[in-house]
């Protein structure tokens, strides 16, 4: 395994955070395939790991052209458990549809945030990927949207289970805003329009979070007496530290690239 | 008699009101109902039919669909319609069209000038 050690400049720092969240939720998502509800949905949703697994390419490229980190493949596949930045959200085993749809619908969202923010960056290479990421990340809330409409204004039991799976991911899903160390750095870099492109994770949070809301009140849900606004944040993941899913799901990912770890692709 | 609209035609025919579109009520062990996708290329062209996707909704036929048909190739719209809002001519009736003879002189085609021109053209040589 490579032990090379997490980068230090705030940029390349973050950017992995984005690339592993990318790969972990790709990697999670990729494993419904052949197990949708329905064929059209089984497709969408394998499209959409799909997708998330070529962010997290296009990320760990830039980070070895133009920070110097290993090669992709390294990157991705060869490193323990404790140099991975992702968030517990997304190494969470798949549960029921409700909750891998829930967590979609949390996730994206945030991360169409993070797109639209680091579509401001000075770097013109980083700003166009990121524009060009942003769109499908906009069909993947949209796909969310749709689903979380649907079966919150749907049965009785669709309610209950969407309800249960919100509760048993928020706490999660507050955590992907985790604060780290180089955040107020790259607070202070300027973007391409003179303004600073990263607003911080605090606040990411709360746009994140207002907007989350607003949706879930519109699908007349009781976000009180859920107790979604007293929930703490379950954080560690951006240090390296993570639930016991992360090791296991690791090893399968990286059960062919073990074999020959040099091997050409 | 309402007035419908300014057009007094539409007020004459006296057209309902076509109601808004209601997706079918299920029962448990129904199928979803299916939709019409319409797919177009680029903005300006003409959407064409290039399949169907089952879904509870319009909204969410839209969210397959784009994974269906969007996905590859060059697609800068989509459009779904619910299959039983449209209108089919009944295959038994086929010999509607069968009936209609040639018509090639309502067709540019049908107009056989080439030997016309060529006579012309000779002619003006010298």
């Amino acid at each position: 395994m490579t032990n090379q050690p997490l980068p230090t400049a705030p940029l390349a720092r973050y950017l992995l955070h984005l690339a592993d969240d990318q790969l972990v939720m790709g990697h999670r998502n990729s494993e419904w395939t052949g197990l949708g509800p329905i064929l059209e949905e089984d497709i969408a949703f394998s499209s959409i790991a799909q997708d998330q697994v070529g962010h997290a390419l296009a990320f760990y490229e830039y980070l070895n052209q133009e920070c110097g980190l290993a090669d992709p493949d390294q990157t991705a596949f060869n490193r323990p458990e404790s140099l991975m930045v992702s968030s517990w959200l997304v190494e969470q085993p798949i549960g029921d549809y409700a909750f891998s749809l829930v967590r979609h619908w949390c996730y994206d969202q945030a991360v169409y945030l993070r797109y639209e923010s680091l579509s401001q960056i000075q770097d013109p290479a980083l700003q166009a990927l990121a524009t060009k990421l942003r769109g499908e990340v906009k069909y993947h809330t949209f796909h969310a949207n749709t689903w979380m409409k649907s079966l919150l204004q749907g049965s009785e039991e669709s309610r209950l289970r969407m309800l249960t799976a919100l509760k048993e991911v928020w706490p999660m899903a507050l955590g992907l805003f985790e604060s780290w160390s180089g955040e107020k750095a790259l607070m202070e870099q300027v973007g391409h329009a003179g303004q600073p492109w990263y607003p911080g994770e605090r606040h990411l949070q709360q746009h994140w979070q207002a907007g989350a809301l607003e949706s879930l009140v519109l699908w007349s849900v009781d976000v009180e007496a859920l107790g979604l606004h007293k929930v703490e944040p379950v954080l560690g993941g951006r240090q390296g530290y993570h639930s016991e899913h992360l090791a296991s799901m690791l090893e399968e990912m990286t059960a062919v690239f073990r074999l020959d770890p040099q091997a050409e692709w | 008699m309402p007035i419908l609209s300014l057009d007094p035609r539409v007020n004459r025919l006296q057209v309902e009101q076509v109601p808004e579109h209601q997706p079918p009520v299920l029962v448990p062990g129904d199928h979803w109902p299916s939709y019409q996708v319409f797919h177009q290329r680029r903005r300006g062209e003409k959407h064409s039919s290039v399949g169907i996707v089952h879904a509870p909704s319009l909204e969410m036929a839209m969210a397959m669909a784009k994974e269906q048909f969007g996905r590859r190739g060059e697609t800068s719209n989509l459009w779904v319609v619910c299959t039983a809002d449209v209108l089919e001519m009944d295959y038994a009736d086929e010999e509607v069209f069968r009936t209609t003879p040639s018509k090639s002189y309502r067709d540019p085609a049908g107009y056989k000038v080439n030997e016309k021109i060529d006579a012309y053209k000779a002619k003006q040589t010298p």
